[in-house]
């Protein structure tokens, strides 16, 4: 069994190289081989998976070392895989929900002339993030997280003819990056510290560190995890992400990318269980972006972008959740399970909705898709009954968890985080809502595209519908199924462990009370829109909502922190580099070239010269010699 | 010796002369050498004309490889480490350096012999393949006489014998122990090159006044190292290496005639002094250097790289024994002149060669440059000096045929267009040559991964760990000034638009390609996996006492 566990990453990493190197005799059916090998690694995740149920819970971890890439005294770099719950989970998700993304894709892009690279992205994309999840140390890791880093680059700017999408995929890959310096330096004080950067060493030893050291660690880890999974401070390049064609957002979203960040937390649990600072950082940073994501997500008028905003609060509930330490960490994944399965859907209805208008994206220019689009209606309308926590749907189990997890916290702090919850789980209800109102209710808004042609809206291929009727599915049973007996939870705990925390308030007053501010949510979105005629043309807004359509003024904050300082700095070092470097260089090199040419004369031609300076360079010699004896 | 010294050995008609002792299998490689040398002559004489090439070609590649097996087989049997001794009544000096160098030189040789050997380059003369010498060496150039000579499809195969004796010269070289021995190598070695260079069958005024240059300095610099070498024995009463450092270190038994001569230390130092400028001179050192671009320019392009490459090895071969085992106990006084040798040739080679526009002048002052930076390692003093002084060697003469063999290929209608200009754009027209060209720039340049890298890293690592400091970083400098003039020529090849008329790459025959092959396998090998030859040349550090 261990040995199949290469083969998850091998298979879509196969299939990236055959569809890149393989030239144009994959154009015809590569997307097909790319979903089929998608769909093969969820086979063996799936025989992995049936392979782990039948065994002890405490003997459930599969290790694999493949090959010592750099194997020097003191430094082992290996190339090695466990397999543990934890991992199993992110295995399932990532080629389950990846595999239906890749079959919807074939419908999506079935009229693009570059489908072939854009499969081989996408299963460039499954790898890296299956890398990263089944890699059994930090270096590995970063490996596959820079991998996903590639991959989102690549498929973010996937047309890139558009100069909004190229840098839109510039954005995100250098936001990244500083995630990225974080998740490095980790490693290296990781290095530093425990002489190691695998799991199993460092976790070991994390006991005998000091607390200022892990707390280190743990910021730089967080710093990482902020990065790619859009938190603030570095959550800007999410929205523009956008750009890229719309599976690609549901692949971000739902499956790879913003989840690593939460895997990257709860798999360093042991060393945030012993940094409690960080673990702090790791809640405010949660808490403060599951309130910005759901206030940009309001105000948006672009329904991608609008899920977007959505998807950054949905993350930042779960790091919530894994900043509080054994309390929160089942709870974090099981959210981003039960995420990954309605926010997939979301953004597939998404995709769906705009093939069927002219590639509209514009909320305001839809409006009455019910009924042309009922497959798309049905399915979108799960997911968000899913997502705002609707009673017996997936989201409501795995957010009410989050929520409690939150005030079990204790004390001022947990009555804090406790209500930024509550009050997020409102605004949820209320943009989803909201979203939901716009596109599908209300009267038709719809208007001509750039060329002048009426949209024509239809329900999408079969490829595109079936991928959203499974997800669909999920939306509404995943949840259920995992709080059914705390199924989800027992089957974590051995990696994640757990703790009840001491809660002021009882479960079933949590549920309560999320149930009652959703709900709220709810009834004020619909006597916003629901009731009266959407203005097609935005109104102007309040100067909240104006900051939040700017999604929080976060560019302009960056521009002003950060690129301008930066463009200024920049400046200075061209200017010095220019006049002074440069004019240094250049008047050696003038001065170098100016005495060649006078020595030049010296070579004259004329073998008489030439003698005279053998002759001289004797003499020279010669008294030197005697004169070094005589000094 | 006194006068009564004379009187005895004259009148001493009873004394019969004792014939030398001499170890035939340990002489080998030389003799094997200059006997196809002989044969060559032979074969010169008494072959008609057209077979003459290929007979010479075999003759001369058959006594190459024998001679190199011969060093093999005397390498295998420990003469280079464990057995290393004076032989021939000790007038050669058989251990590591001599054996390793011979080893180089004998390589050296073979790849020269294949770019002499090349004669698809030139148009055909009379009907006959032409190769790059000239004609009939003996007619006036533009004359009636060397008209007829091309009509009749002549060419000069008495190079490859002058150059096996040339080769058995450098053979003897560093070999050599005692400084008459030296002298006659010298010699032996000089001569048939002063020869070669003036038989270019182009520009062949170019070529012959290069080789008179040649001549007339390299028998100033004779003089000199004669006139050392009389000063020396004047001194110490002997030729022999290590009989003199005996002498200097005061550890000899002097006869009461030599008591008062070594007293008089001027003897001592001038002798010295006068054979350093001998060798400095055969390497090409500052203020010695400046027959070496018009030598190199005018003389048949593979004869410049056979000179190139082979003098060197052969002459720091010597310097190294001259230094090493005659006067290490001088060291306080030559290292400073060296010093300052080294450092006007590494500076005064890197600038000039910025201004050249001729690509075989800008290689001279390149190896210029180059013999500085080799001086360095011989300044270090120590075994780690000699080692990368030997490898140096190695990896610079391979780097150095390479590139001349490149130089033949890029021709005009008026034979090899050496004019930097009208290589521009090369890299466009033939990538492939110009990208081996590039390569063996790079190497020169001392770029890491080639080569180049590796022999000058290990010069400069020994130089400073003999405390010459100072001299690494100005060798490192003038690397840095060097590499400008290097990577303008491949910038020059590959990002300039190419002249319209300008040269074209011919296609070469096996010979030739082979040639730039093991420059290009070479230069690769011993930059990616120094370590086997970097072990040898260490090895190889001992010298006969």
């Amino acid at each position: 069994m261990n040995s199949l566990i290469p083969l998850l990453v091998a298979a879509p990493l196969a299939g990236a190289v055959l569809l890149l190197l393989g030239g144009r005799a994959f154009d015809r059916l590569g997307h097909w081989l790319a979903t089929a090998l998608a769909a093969l690694s969820f086979g063996f995740g799936l025989a992995l998976f049936s392979d782990m149920l039948g065994r002890d819970a405490e003997d459930r971890t599969l290790t694999q070392h493949l090959f010592s890439w750099i194997p020097v005294n003191g430094f082992q770099a290996d190339i090695s895989f466990q397999l543990d719950q934890l991992s199993m989970t992110f295995v399932l998700l990532i080629t389950g929900v990846g595999t239906l993304i890749h079959l919807y894709s074939v419908g999506y892009m079935a009229h693009d002339e570059r489908r072939r690279r854009f499969f081989a992205y996408l299963n460039l994309f499954l790898a890296a993030m299956l890398l990263l999840v089944v890699a059994d140390n930090y270096l590995l890791l970063y490996f596959g997280w820079e991998g996903v880093g590639l991959a989102s680059y690549l498929l973010i700017g996937f047309w890139q003819h558009k100069p909004s999408a190229a840098t839109a995929a510039k954005k995100a890959f250098i936001v990244n990056r500083v995630g990225d310096m974080g998740l490095s330096i980790a490693i290296m004080l990781m290095f530093v510290e425990f002489g190691s950067f695998a799991f199993e060493p460092v976790f070991g030893a994390a006991g005998s560190a000091s607390e200022g050291k892990l707390t280190a660690i743990g910021l730089m880890l967080l710093l990482a995890a902020c990065g790619k999974s859009a938190q603030v401070p570095l959550q800007s390049w999410l929205g523009d992400a956008m750009e890229g064609p719309t599976p690609v957002s549901a692949l971000i979203h739902a499956a790879t990318m913003v989840t690593a960040g939460v895997y990257l937390i709860t798999r360093s649990g042991a060393i945030f269980n012993l940094a409690p600072d960080a673990q702090t950082a790791v809640v405010v940073v949660g808490a403060v972006t599951l309130l910005f994501g759901a206030i940009v997500g309001c105000a948006k008028d672009d329904i991608k972008k609008a899920l977007a905003g959505s998807t950054m609060s949905q993350i930042g509930f779960m790091i919530l959740a894994a900043g509080l330490g054994p309390i929160g960490y089942a709870f974090a994944i099981m959210h981003l399970v039960t995420h990954g399965f309605f926010k997939a859907g979301l953004f597939l209805g998404a995709g769906s909705v705009m093939h069927g208008m002219n590639d509209e994206v514009n909320m305001r220019h839809y409006g009455g898709l019910r009924k042309y689009m009922p497959v798309t209606f049905v399915t979108f309308g799960l997911g968000y009954l899913a997502i705002i926590g609707f009673p017996g749907l997936s989201g409501f189990f795995s957010k009410d968890k989050i929520i409690e997890a939150a005030f079990a916290k204790g004390g001022t702090e947990g009555w804090i985080l406790g209500l930024c919850t509550l009050v997020g789980a409102a605004v949820t209800a209320f943009y989803m809502t909201r979203v939901m109102i716009l596109t599908f209710f209300g009267e038709k808004r719809w208007q001509p595209d750039a060329e002048g042609h009426d949209p024509h809206p239809h329900e999408s291929p079969k490829t595109m519908t079936v991928p959203m009727i499974v997800l669909a599915f999920g939306s509404v049973f995943a949840g259920g199924l995992f709080a059914f007996h705390e199924s989800f939870l027992t089957w974590l705990e051995p990696v994640t462990g757990h703790e009840e925390g001491n809660s002021p308030l009882t479960p079933l007053v949590v549920t309560l009370l999320t149930t009652a501010c959703m709900l709220a949510g709810v009834a004020l979105s619909y006597l916003m829109y629901g009731r009266s005629a959407v203005p097609v043309v935005p109104p102007y807004g309040s100067p909240l909502t104006r900051a939040a359509r700017r999604d929080l003024l976060q560019d302009d904050f960056n521009h002003a922190v950060l690129v301008r300082p930066g463009s200024a700095l920049a400046a200075a070092l061209v200017y010095f580099d220019s006049r002074g470097l440069d004019g240094f260089v250049n008047g050696l090199a003038a001065t170098i070239g100016g005495v060649s040419s006078r020595l030049r004369r010296i070579q004259n031609g004329y073998v008489r010269t030439y003698a005279l300076s053998m002759f001289g360079g004797t003499l020279v010699l010669v008294a030197t010699t005697l004169l070094m004896r005589s000094v | 010796m006194s006068s009564t010294g004379w009187l005895a050995a004259a009148g001493g008609s009873t004394q019969s002369i004792p014939a030398p002792h001499i170890e035939y299998g340990q002489l080998s490689p030389m003799l094997v050498v200059f006997g196809a040398a002989v044969v060559g002559i032979l074969l010169e004489a008494f072959l008609p004309r057209r077979l003459r090439h290929w007979a010479q070609v075999v003759t001369a590649l058959v006594g190459l490889a024998g001679a190199f097996v011969a060093v093999l087989v005397l390498a295998v049997q420990g003469y280079g480490t464990t057995k290393v001794g004076a032989i021939a009544m000790g007038a050669v000096a058989l251990d590591g350096p001599t054996l390793f160098l011979q080893g180089v030189i004998l390589l050296v040789a073979v790849v020269a012999v294949l770019t002499y050997a090349e004669r698809r380059l030139e148009p055909k003369a009379g009907g006959e393949p032409a190769d790059a010498f000239a004609a009939q060496a003996s007619a006036t150039p533009g004359g009636e006489q060397e008209r007829s000579a091309i009509r009749a499809g002549f060419t000069t195969s008495e190079v490859f014998p002058l150059t096996m004796f040339a080769v058995g010269g450098m053979l003897l070289f560093p070999a050599a122990n005692d400084l008459l021995t030296m002298f006659v190598a010298l010699e032996v070695f000089s001569l048939p090159l002063y020869l070669l260079c003036a038989l270019a069958r182009r520009r062949r005024l170019l070529s012959q006044e290069a080789a008179v240059k040649y001549f007339l300095l390299g028998a100033f610099a004779s003089a000199f190292f004669l006139f050392g070498t009389a000063l020396l024995y004047g001194y110490a009463g002997t030729v022999r290496l290590g009989e003199v450092a005996e002498v200097i270190s005061g550890n000899a038994l002097l006869t009461p005639a030599l008591v008062s001569s070594t007293q008089n230390d001027a003897l001592l130092l001038v002798g010295l002094a006068m054979l350093t400028v001998g060798l400095l001179f055969k390497v090409g050192a500052v203020p010695f250097h400046s027959w070496t671009p018009d030598v190199y320019q005018g003389a048949p392009t593979p004869v410049t790289g056979f000179m190139a490459a082979a003098t060197k090895v052969a002459a720091f071969g010597a310097v190294l024994r001259l230094f090493y085992v005659a006067f290490p106990a001088l060291r306080l006084d030559w290292r400073p002149v060296l010093w300052g040798v080294a450092i006007l040739t590494m500076v005064v080679g890197a600038v000039l060669a910025v201004t050249q526009q001729d690509v075989k002048r800008l290689l001279a002052y390149s190896s210029i440059a180059h013999a500085g930076f080799i001086l360095t390692g011989v300044i270090a003093s120590n075994r780690q000096g000699v080692g990368s002084v030997l490898f140096y060697l190695l990896a610079y003469s391979f780097v150095t045929l390479g590139a001349f063999a490149v130089v033949t290929l890029v021709r005009d209608s008026k034979g090899e267009a050496t004019h930097l200009s009208s290589w521009a754009g090369l890299g466009r027209r033939s990538p492939l040559v110009a990208a081996v060209f590039a390569l063996f720039l790079l190497a020169f340049a001392g770029i890491p991964l080639t080569s180049g890298f590796t022999g000058k890293f290990a010069v400069f690592q020994a130089a400073a760990a003999g405390g010459a400091t100072p001299l690494v970083i100005v060798g490192v400098l003038s690397s840095a000034v060097a590499a400008f003039f290097y990577i303008r020529v491949i910038v020059l090849m590959f990002f300039s638009d190419p002249q319209p008329g300008g040269p074209t790459v011919a296609v070469p025959s096996a010979f030739t390609a082979t040639a730039i092959g093991i420059g290009v396998l070479v230069t690769i090998g011993l930059g990616l996996l120094p370590q086997y030859f970097l072990d040898l040349a260490s090895k190889a550090v001992f010298f006969v006492g």
